[in-house]
């Protein structure tokens, strides 16, 4: 009796957040499953049970595969793009360097603005122009001569995703330039120094010393990266809109539910993310959890 | 040139690329409308002029104050929620706690269209949909993860013992939470009040999904404002910085805060 006194305030007291949690994040990912199950495609009807007709029939959408297509090629290069970038930043960094504060506080401020707001700019930036058209950066690679970079960027009807994702590496490397910096700073000098007294060169001391280090934090910006590009929305509305040159899941899923109408749709193709994020996500948050326990 | 040198050289190479975009930004907003034209976006304003921001701050002038409405109270009740619960989480322990952390930690990374079409639907059900209250409910719901795992992660680091010693003293844990642990949470309240208000002032997918035009944050009104092919690029240019001003001041006067959230959602802990 005296133990359960001991513990059952505090259970009281998480108790409102436990039923928020349980209800606005499991509750509702039950129910968009529930309605992915159902052949509601009008907001009037209710709906009855078809099994995973929705998850099988989608496939066979044009729009779907351009779509899922469109995300994995942003995702490839924006995840890449910000781990190389904010990588090389902080290699930059780590040894110290003079007005660090300041280096810092500049590849760190995209994060606190919105993609909508920058997303005006990089809409520009990123005109298709070229040649006598060219603006935005095409303009500024023929001012310095160099019109052969110039390109169609996000129109490009391959390779257009990964123009796209360039001002999402611009916004996100900061973060990881800042966690690869902890990284790094987290590595004991004696170790560093103690392998260089037994003759390794500077190379061998960051490839066996410095780079198990970097594991974790190299993990946890995979997933925070992964996560954020699976579900990227804002970006893409702000820089392009609806079009279907840079159609993603997440952008197919609001046009299904305010444009079509169509709520079984917009819940299987949100299903579809739910799911793509828990592959990495799930597995992370369990062996986080146990490397918690050990510690 | 030493590789210090090429470092810096490198480092500063890059500083030029990142504030590319908001030389752009700038030079735009105070130009007349005869000079706003994309073709010449690279150059300095021939004539310089503010009309552009008055007329920009107009139009976003209604979504500002509903940002406001949204973003004050919102961070203000998470970062009391998130207290509690990181409080009882790592100090006031239950039979499950462990398991209630991890499953809260994983509605940090559900996607919000996941949750989307039911919480329309419920919203509409409970007669708060559409409006800033319905809005500012489910920033405060979806960001108890967030909350929690940074109050979490800083108690931590207060010593059981003055737990311990409060409890052997006969107080309670609302009396332990208020004399001991409350006094040092500044910077965890800091830190949390900054998190959110910076994610809820630039959301845009609950805000598109769960407002109707009179409730529409600044985000919202930006991108309209920035589609529509009417208005002028210095208008759009000049509101996407006025829609950025508030976390932009609070990234300079409180970045050292700033930081530390962004470092709690690598989860270290």
């Amino acid at each position: 009796m005296t133990r359960v006194r001991r513990w059952l305030p505090g259970l009281l007291l998480v108790s409102p957040s436990i039923i928020a949690i349980a209800v606005f994040v499991y509750g509702m990912l039950g129910w968009n499953f529930k309605v992915a199950l159902t052949d509601q495609h009008d907001e009037i009807s209710a709906g009855s049970f078809v099994g995973l007709e929705n998850f099988t029939g989608i496939w066979s959408e044009e729009r779907w595969g351009l779509s899922v297509r469109h995300a994995i090629v942003f995702t490839v290069v924006f995840v890449a793009g910000a781990l190389v970038l904010g990588w090389f930043l902080a290699f930059l960094m780590e040894k110290g360097i003079r007005g660090e504060g300041g280096f810092r506080a500049i590849y760190l401020f995209p994060m606190a603005v919105s993609f909508i707001a920058t997303g005006v700019v990089w809409r520009w930036l990123l005109n298709s122009g070229t040649g006598e058209r060219a603006v935005g950066l095409n303009g500024l690679f023929g001012y310095l001569g160099l019109d052969f970079l110039q390109w169609g960027w996000f129109r490009d009807q391959d390779w257009g995703m990964a123009a796209m994702a360039l001002p999402a590496v611009w916004q996100m490397s900061g973060y990881v330039m800042a966690l690869f910096l902890a990284g790094f700073r987290g590595v004991p000098e004696e170790l560093r120094e103690s392998a260089r007294v037994d003759g390794c060169t500077e190379w061998q001391v960051y490839r066996h010393i410095v780079l198990p280090f970097l594991r974790p934090v190299t993990l946890a910006a995979l997933i925070i990266l992964g996560h954020i590009s699976l579900k990227v929305f804002d970006l893409i509305v702000a820089v392009s809109g609806k079009q279907i040159i840079t159609d993603v899941p997440a952008i197919f899923m609001w046009t299904a539910v305010f444009d079509s109408h169509d709520p079984a749709k917009g819940a299987t193709i949100a299903a579809y993310i739910v799911l793509s994020v828990c592959v990495f996500v799930v597995p992370y948050l369990i062996w986080n959890a146990r490397r918690g326990d050990r510690t | 040139m030493t590789t210090k040198h090429v470092r810096f050289a490198l480092l500063l190479l890059f500083v030029l690329l990142f504030l590319l975009p908001v030389y752009v930004l700038l030079v735009t907003s105070f130009k007349p409308l005869s000079e706003a034209d994309p073709s010449q976006a690279w150059n300095l304003p021939r004539v310089w002029t503010t009309e552009a921001w008055g007329v920009a701050w107009e139009k976003l002038q209604p979504g500002i104050v509903n940002s406001f409405l949204l973003a004050v109270p919102g961070s203000l009740i998470s970062a009391a929620l998130g207290a509690m619960n990181g409080y009882v989480l790592s100090k006031w322990r239950f039979p499950g706690s462990e398991l209630v952390f991890t499953l809260f930690l994983f509605g940090m990374f559900v996607p919000y269209q996941g949750v989307m079409i039911p919480l329309v639907q419920l919203m509409v059900n409970l007669g708060v949909y559409g409006g800033i209250p319905g809005l500012v409910l489910a920033h405060v719901v979806y960001g108890i993860p967030i909350c929690t795992l940074i109050f979490r992660n800083y108690y931590v680091t207060i010593p059981d013992e003055l737990i311990e010693a409060s409890r052997v003293d006969g107080a309670g844990m609302l009396r332990t939470f208020a004399s001991i642990v409350l006094p040092v949470s500044g910077p965890a309240f800091a830190v949390v009040i900054i998190w959110q208000f910076t994610s809820m002032w630039n959301d845009f997918l609950f805000a598109i999904f769960l407002t109707g035009p009179s409730s529409w944050p600044t985000t919202v009104m930006l991108n309209n404002i920035a589609g529509a092919q009417t208005v002028p690029y210095s208008q759009q240019m000049a509101a996407a910085i006025l829609a950025s001003i508030p976390t932009m001041i609070i990234y300079v006067l409180l970045g050292r805060f700033f930081m530390r959230g962004l470092m709690a959602g690598a989860l270290k802990g």
